[in-house]
């Protein structure tokens, strides 16, 4: 199933909480995306996986992306059974608190792939089962890949950067 | 006490321990000679690939890719260079493919020997590590030949490689393909049909298929559960659909399918298809540019996600470009991470022998679980 088809089945389910696709620019080489409402992300992912015509069994990846006035949430979804992808976006207009549901309860993958982006991004996921930054450690303060990110100084005594 | 109880004990495991394979912490809970709990602490070796990546050219992000999986940098390089052909929309001279596909394969090669060679090693026995270690360094003066370097080769660039191949080095990796085939067949006595090795393994650390997916292992790891993807076959990219070659899969031929010894199986018969692409792609190699005509590297405003099967599994690239000289961000989905993220049900319940069975059976990079 392609992405249109895909949005179309979404948007008759979920109705508002689908944006409306968007139109890529001819000759452009870009991926297509679906942009979903983060307050429905969690429902919509779930129909997602046990829709049997769709049945996206496998999360490959999920990314932040920082924007000037917004954070994106990337999913890449898979299917090992209709062999299609899709790509689900939530945007996040709250930078300083950005939340979603967390999805560890649909694939398992998800609980580290969640823990990076709280970690490098600062976005929280709702009942998770264990939050925690896993690159940097613990005590660490910022969310590095924010594009407003400062080092801090010194981390236990050390200097940090050059 | 009033009542007499067993007590767990924590172990911490790593970070410095020969058989976490790199920097790994990994804590045990054990109770008697059982473990209960295993949790993989990581991030010692990360070293802000994600963020480097953001303030230096496309081209400059090469030589960070290279250091991801440090051990199969051609692979890592390929991934990369094609998400931003994508995005570019540039295609690749045919004979650049060409070169590619041959170094990547020999790259694969010399991956699997280092992760069965130290698989080996974990287990307890040595012999096949050296053997292992004598074979890839056969490789690595090949890769030094083409490329300059040993280990991180920043040679697949963007557009096609850095080089046409050098002068005799087509006749020296025939050669080492007439030399390994034999090889194999000498680690396989040793090493895949030795009984106190197959007693070690078969049964051990068995990954279900529906676990394997809803963890999203990839490549060896998810073969061994006994579904055949590779997306060198199931998603064609660059030449291969022009080469024949099987996928080897996980069959539970000494216990149960998953296992330990089906993963490292899955790896040593990998290596004798390699050696199949080599030979075709040495034979079918056509005359013509190795690089293709650029303009600067400059996207326009978009994003893609690329992945391609590399040793340890698929490795994906999300790329954004907005349109400037820098990507705006580059995100690397590495399978050695998830494949570590599932070590705590696979250790739950396991002796602790077998901990470092599972851990080598999963063969991870720490490089790439970092990043």
């Amino acid at each position: 199933m392609l992405t249109p088809t895909i949005h179309e089945k979404l948007t008759q389910k979920f109705e508002n909480a689908i944006l409306p696709l968007k139109e890529l620019p001819p000759g452009s080489h870009s991926d297509p995306f679906i942009a979903v409402n983060s307050s429905k992300l969690h429902s919509v992912l779930k129909y997602l996986k046990e829709d049997s015509d769709l049945l996206f069994d496998n999360l490959i990846c999920i990314s932040g992306v920082d924007y000037p006035d917004r954070i994106e949430v990337v999913y890449h979804l898979f299917s090992y059974k209709h062999l299609h992808k899709v790509v689900i976006k939530s945007l996040l207009s709250d930078k300083t608190k950005p939340v979603l549901e967390s999805t560890c309860d649909l694939w398992k993958a998800a609980n580290w792939l969640e823990r990076e982006v709280f970690d490098i991004m600062g976005v929280h996921f709702n009942n998770h089962p264990d939050l925690r930054r896993i690159l940097l450690p613990e005590d660490w303060e910022g969310h590095p890949l924010r594009k407003d990110y400062k080092t801090q100084e010194f981390w236990h005594g050390i200097k940090v950067g050059m | 006490m009033a009542e007499l109880q067993t007590q767990e004990l924590t172990i911490n495991m790593g970070p410095q321990h020969p058989s976490t394979h790199g920097v790994l912490r990994i804590e045990l809970v054990t109770d008697g000679e059982i473990c209960v709990k295993a949790i993989p602490h990581i991030g010692y070796l990360h070293r802000c690939f994600e963020k480097h990546a953001e303030n230096v050219d496309y081209m400059g992000v090469m030589p960070f890719v290279d250091r991801l999986d440090y051990v199969a940098s051609m692979n890592n390089d390929m991934t990369y260079a094609m998400t931003v052909e994508k995005l570019l929309g540039v295609e690749v001279p045919k004979r650049a493919e060409y070169i590619r596909v041959i170094m990547v394969e020999l790259n694969r090669i010399a991956s699997h020997l280092l992760a069965v060679g130290t698989y080996g090693l974990d287990i307890g026995t040595f012999t096949p590590f050296m053997w292992a270690f004598r074979d890839r360094e056969k490789i690595l003066d090949i890769f030094e030949m083409a490329s300059g370097a040993r280990l991180l080769y920043n040679y697949l660039w963007i557009g096609g490689v850095w080089m046409d191949l050098t002068p005799g080095i087509e006749e020296k990796i025939q050669e080492f393909c007439d030399y390994f085939e034999p090889k194999i067949d000498e680690l396989d006595t040793i090493l895949s049909y030795n009984q106190i090795f197959i007693n070690r393994t078969k049964n051990v650390g068995v990954i279900p298929l529906d676990l394997a997916i809803s963890y999203g292992l990839t490549g060896p790891n998810l073969r061994g559960s006994g579904l055949k993807w590779d997306l060198r076959k199931n998603e064609p990219y660059s030449i291969y659909p022009e080469l024949e070659f099987d996928i080897p899969v996980g069959t539970g031929e000494q216990g149960t399918v998953g296992d330990c010894w089906d993963r490292y199986m899955v790896r040593m018969r990998e290596m004798r298809e390699s050696l199949k692409i080599v030979r075709q792609a040495l034979k079918k190699i056509p005359e013509g540019p190795f690089r293709a005509k650029m303009q600067r590297v400059k996207p326009a405003p978009g994003e893609s996600y690329v992945r391609t099967e590399n040793p340890r599994g698929e490795l994906g690239f999300y790329i954004v470009s907005d349109g400037g000289l820098k990507p705006y961000r580059v995100k690397g989905k590495s399978s050695c991470f998830t494949s570590i993220s599932c070590l705590d049900d696979l250790c739950h319940g396991a002796m602790i022998a077998d901990v470092v069975a599972i851990i080598g059976s999963l063969d991870i990079v720490l490089g790439e679980v970092d990043r």
